[in-house]
């Protein structure tokens, strides 16, 4: 049994973790003041998940130059500098609304990236 | 002179926004929001990343479309906007002199006003970081306009004073975007930021982040070429001979941010040394009657969604004001800060005209393991709360109960302050 | 290779001076500037003081051309619409033992030929200058004493040449001059230029340009000065400049408000090697804290907004040095213009003008524009005024630097203007946008955007902080190549 030690993201609470791991399983949370800490730490010992944003430059537009985006979901954290990077060379055309995709399926995560502001 | 309106509210960031809702909300049927930029959402238009609106709407929003969800709000009617529009004077008789391209220079009388002017980032030369003064040395909140509306870098190799959350969100947003990192110090022994943006963004990317550290020189002439960081002393005083030099072409400084309350002084109004922001009672009013304040206007926030909270109890008090139902003071207790507990927002509070449950928000001055936060009522413990941790990076608050400052007569003062738990 | 009658080397207060001087002439007139702007050396990193003239030594070039720069100074900047205010000046003396050296300032003074002049003590000192330090005894006080916007005054004599017909080339630097025949030949890192005579304004590095064409060798010695800069929320602490006795290194420290508004503490005094260090130190940051309060007292240092230093090109001899080498003919040094070197500006000019006369013997032309108009400013403009600049120009409604309410119309204007900006800092020190309390952080993209707009030949990610090298960004997002070291 191994045990490491977290600092829970989901929320500013920053909970200190303590998880108890073993077999690639996790067997307990401790310090976690609601039930996303736990859900966190499971994630995080296993699979650790990000959301990963960004922004595209955008033509057409009165209002920005750039749309901002973000992955729909969590994605793996090591895919994370892979799905920015696969935003390179990306512009979308206005008018763009908040939640159109923007590419689909970044860095072959599933998850696709979507825009955060209309432009 | 235009004509006027119940409540004219200067700012268009969250703060506004959600002081414009809640008075609308309230009743208010003649609100404006002035603006200066050319878009509502203030400063959370280029907060791109993602951990906004938990609190407010239950869901991780990126500053962006946490500043849409208001504005949809606002928009939807009963609010005025001047967008593109810089407010340059307030009088103290509530007359609001702005200026435009569109509309040159326009005067504006409003029964009552909302400060939500937000806040500036402290800049290199208050720090008087000596060596020279070339490109490359941004404020992070300039570098994340930069990368995040402009779409350009200012930087390749970048190192980061400070550890308030803007620089550690831009630590990275600069890895992010192609640049590197090499480190993040802190004058403090502490993170200025939130404990999850010290997991996320540094050491998510093994960005070291040098507690007890500053900059002690930059150099370069036309650009940075490297800056000599140094470990400091308890009194924060760099030790020579521990200084090394981490060639880079960028600087970025997060060392704090200052109310702005420049317009603020020209109405009259009283500030606090400590917040840098207004003095205010239990309805959020300041020292001129019927001058509201909320947001990072009046004390720096952690997270906007206490700002959206703090704004709309601004908003709804600013309506009864207009209205004419927010009674009269009959008198003020004052807050006192002590023992850890560096200021308390509201600074006083009347008793009568509080709402049944007031929250008083404050920050402690250092980083307190076990301690508890005790409230007294003139020498009487009221409130012992046991946290286990407190750091001055986040904002604290507690609730005062009507009930029990009423119960309490000829109540001189309420004192904050940390004890043993 | 371009043939000019005078080649003037450096766009400095004293090169600018010159050069309009002499647009007063049937001359063609070129300036040689290293740098990207006017404005970039010693001129914009000083006092930004009009010394009464007490304190230069009676009989020194010095003296006679301090005397003759105040008399001068009030009709120049109102014909260049400079910002000029009489405040007047205050030595304070802390010591009753050096009460004597007061009385040998105000001797000096009026040998000098400087009116009104008196000294003030105790009560009437602290009626006068409240915030005046609990130590001070007496201090003299020179009405006549004047703080003026160097980089207004810079560029405007700069600009008023060019209308009349001056050219200016920048990114030039000399390195090499020699003479032929009677013609000057100067090597620049932009081509060759003759000259039937040259003006040496290169200030700390005067002497290497001397020194390339006279036996008769010249030294500068770079006197570092450094500087603390404080908001405008504590611009009126002190109401005079307030100087402390002279010691040995100088002037001291002095107080000041500027013409922006702001106070300005400084500078130190320090000889140093490197010409090229005008980077600050702790130790002289501290030194400036440290001896600022001894006159004046309660000085809000947390209203700092900025730090600089400069280089006063200092020789042994403490004088300026202006006039014909005789070993070298038509090369005329206008050299080791130190403190009060801003003030003697137009008289500097004016006797370089006559020098170069009795080389050349030009002939006045009748055409010379005397004036310009700087742009107008809307930070402390009555509502009124502002209002009449919008309806002229709605550009005067968009607020661009909030904190020195500086408009689009004020940084358009910088920019079309003769020898207009091309970098952030050219804007900065022909409008004030960036010199606030937010230090750029806030105007530095919205003045970027402009440039932009406004220069064809310069695109958005070629914009500069103060010219070439100084660029403010390295790319797009993404387009990095990935991290790494430069």
């Amino acid at each position: 049994m191994e045990q490491i030690h977290l600092t829970c993201i989901r929320c500013p609470r920053g909970c200190q973790l303590d998880v108890k791991i073993e077999g690639g399983g996790v067997l307990s949370v401790v310090g976690n003041a609601c039930k996303r800490g736990e859900t966190y730490a499971q994630a995080e010992a296993t699979n650790p998940l990000r959301v990963a944003t960004s922004s595209v430059p955008v033509t057409g537009s009165k209002l920005a130059r750039m749309v901002s985006v973000k992955t729909a979901g969590d994605i793996p954290k090591a895919k994370v500098l892979e799905a920015v990077e696969s935003l390179r060379g990306v512009t979308v055309e206005a008018p763009i609304a908040i939640g159109d995709v923007i590419v689909r399926d970044a860095a072959g995560t599933g998850v696709d990236f979507i825009a955060t502001r209309r432009a | 002179m235009t004509n006027g309106y119940d409540i004219l509210i200067i700012g268009g960031g969250p703060a506004g926004l959600a002081a414009a809702i809640a008075a609308r909300d309230a009743g208010c049927a003649s609100i404006l929001v002035v603006e200066r930029d050319c878009e509502l959402g203030g400063i959370l238009n280029q907060c791109i990343h993602n951990g906004f609106g938990l609190i407010t709407f239950d869901e991780e929003l990126t500053g962006p479309e946490y500043a849409a969800r208001f504005e949809e709000l606002a928009r939807a009617g009963g609010i005025d906007f001047m967008l593109d529009t810089m407010v340059i004077d307030i009088s103290a008789d509530k007359v609001v002199t702005a200026v435009s391209r569109t509309s040159g220079m326009v005067r504006i009388r409003a029964k009552a006003i909302i400060l939500a002017m937000g806040c500036r980032e402290r800049p290199r030369g208050s720090l008087n970081i000596p060596g020279y003064r070339p490109a490359g040395i941004y404020s992070a909140g300039t570098a994340q306009r930069l990368v995040n509306i402009e779409g350009f870098m200012p930087g390749r190799e970048v190192v980061i004073l400070g550890s308030g959350d803007i620089g550690l969100i831009m630590a990275r947003r600069m890895t992010l975007e192609g640049a590197h990192v090499a480190c993040v110090a802190e004058l403090m022994p502490y993170s200025g930021g939130l404990k999850r943006n010290i997991v996320q963004c540094l050491d998510d990317f093994g960005i070291p982040l040098l507690l007890s550290h500053t900059v002690v020189r930059i150099e370069g002439k036309k650009r940075v070429e490297a800056v000599i960081i140094a470990e400091v002393d308890g009194r924060g005083k760099p030790i020579p001979g521990t200084e090394t030099a981490y060639p880079c072409d960028t600087l970025l400084l997060s060392v704090g941010l200052i109310p702005e309350n420049e317009l603020s002084l020209s109405a009259g109004i009283g500030l606090s040394p400590v917040t840098r922001g207004p003095v205010v009672n239990e309805v959020l009013e300041t020292s001129v009657e019927g001058i509201f304040a909320a947001g990072n206007v009046l004390h720096v926030h952690d997270l906007v969604d206490y700002v959206s909270q703090e704004a709309a109890a601004a908003g709804r008090n600013a309506a009864a004001y207009a209205r004419g139902v927010l009674a009269g003071s009959a008198g003020a207790v004052p807050l006192t800060a002590e023992d850890g507990i560096r200021y308390t927002v509201p600074q006083t509070i009347d008793p009568v005209r509080m709402p049944e449950e007031l929250i008083v928000r404050f920050r402690v001055d250092n980083v307190y393991e076990d301690r508890s936060v005790s409230v007294y009522f003139d020498g009487k413990r009221m409130q012992h709360r046991k946290r286990s941790i407190l750091a001055p990076g986040e904002m604290e608050q507690v609730k005062l109960k009507k009930g029990d400052l009423v119960a309490s007569p000829d109540l001189k003062e309420i004192v904050f302050k940390l004890e043993e738990a | 290779m371009d043939a000019f009658d005078v080649v003037i080397i450096g766009a400095g207060v004293s090169g600018a001076a010159c050069a309009r001087e002499l647009s007063k002439r049937k001359l063609r007139i070129g300036v040689l500037e290293r740098e990207e702007d006017v404005c970039c050396g010693t001129s914009k990193a000083n006092s930004a003081i009009v010394h009464a003239g007490f304190d230069a030594e009676p009989g020194t070039l010095m003296a006679e051309l301090d005397v003759r720069g105040v008399e001068l100074m009030g009709g120049l900047c109102a014909d260049l619409d400079v910002d000029l205010d009489n405040i007047g000046s205050l030595v304070v003396c802390t010591a009753e033992e050096d009460l004597p050296k007061l009385e040998e300032l105000l001797a000096r003074g009026r040998k000098n030929g400087v009116e009104p002049l008196t000294i003030i003590y105790g009560d009437e000192l602290r009626a006068l200058e409240p915030n005046i330090a609990d130590g001070a005894r007496a201090a003299l006080w020179a009405p006549s004493a004047c703080i003026v916007n160097p980089f207004q005054l810079t560029w405007a004599l700069a600009e008023n040449a060019r209308v009349n017909g001056v050219e200016f080339f920048f990114n030039t630097e000399v390195i090499g001059i020699a003479q032929d025949d009677g013609l000057w030949t100067i090597s620049t890192t932009r081509g060759g230029f003759a000259a039937r005579a040259v003006v040496n304004a290169a200030g700390v590095y005067a002497d290497a340009l001397h020194n390339m064409v006279s036996a008769d060798t010249l030294e500068i010695i770079p006197r570092r000065g450094q500087y603390l800069v404080l908001d405008t929320a504590a611009g009126r602490h002190v109401s005079h400049t307030v100087f402390q006795l002279p010691t040995k290194y100088g002037k001291g420290v002095l107080v000041t408000p500027t013409t922006a508004g702001n106070l300005l503490v400084g500078p130190t005094a320090e000889d140093i090697a490197d010409k090229e260090a005008t980077d600050t130190t702790a130790a002289g940051l501290a030194e400036v804290l440290a001896k600022s309060v001894l006159s004046v007292k309660d000085i809000p240092f947390h209203e700092t907004i900025t730090s600089f230093s400069g280089l006063r090109a200092h020789r042994k001899e403490h004088d300026f040095l202006i006039g014909e080498l005789p070993d070298a003919p038509g090369f005329v040094d206008c050299a080791a213009i130190e403190s009060p070197g801003l003030t003697a500006a137009p008289a500097i000019g004016e006797m370089v003008a006559g020098i170069v006369d009795g080389i050349l013997g030009p002939e006045m032309r009748g055409d010379f524009v005397p004036a310009r108009r700087g742009i107008p400013a809307v930070e402390w403009a009555c509502d009124e005024d502002w209002e009449a600049l919008i309806a002229e120009d709605a550009a005067y409604g968009h607020v661009v630097c909030r904190c020195r309410k500086v408009t689009e119309a004020q940084i358009v204007a910088a920019i079309r203007s003769p020898l207009g900006a091309r970098s952030l800092d050219g804007i900065k020190r022909r409008t004030e946008a960036c010199m606030g309390r937010c230090q750029a952080g806030f105007c530095t993209s919205k003045i970027m955007d402009i440039l932009d707009r406004e220069l064809a030949d310069l695109a958005y990610a070629e914009i500069t902080k103060a010219g070439p090298g100084s660029e403010l960004l390295v790319g797009r997002d993404k387009e990095l190549g990935g991290g790494g070291l430069l």
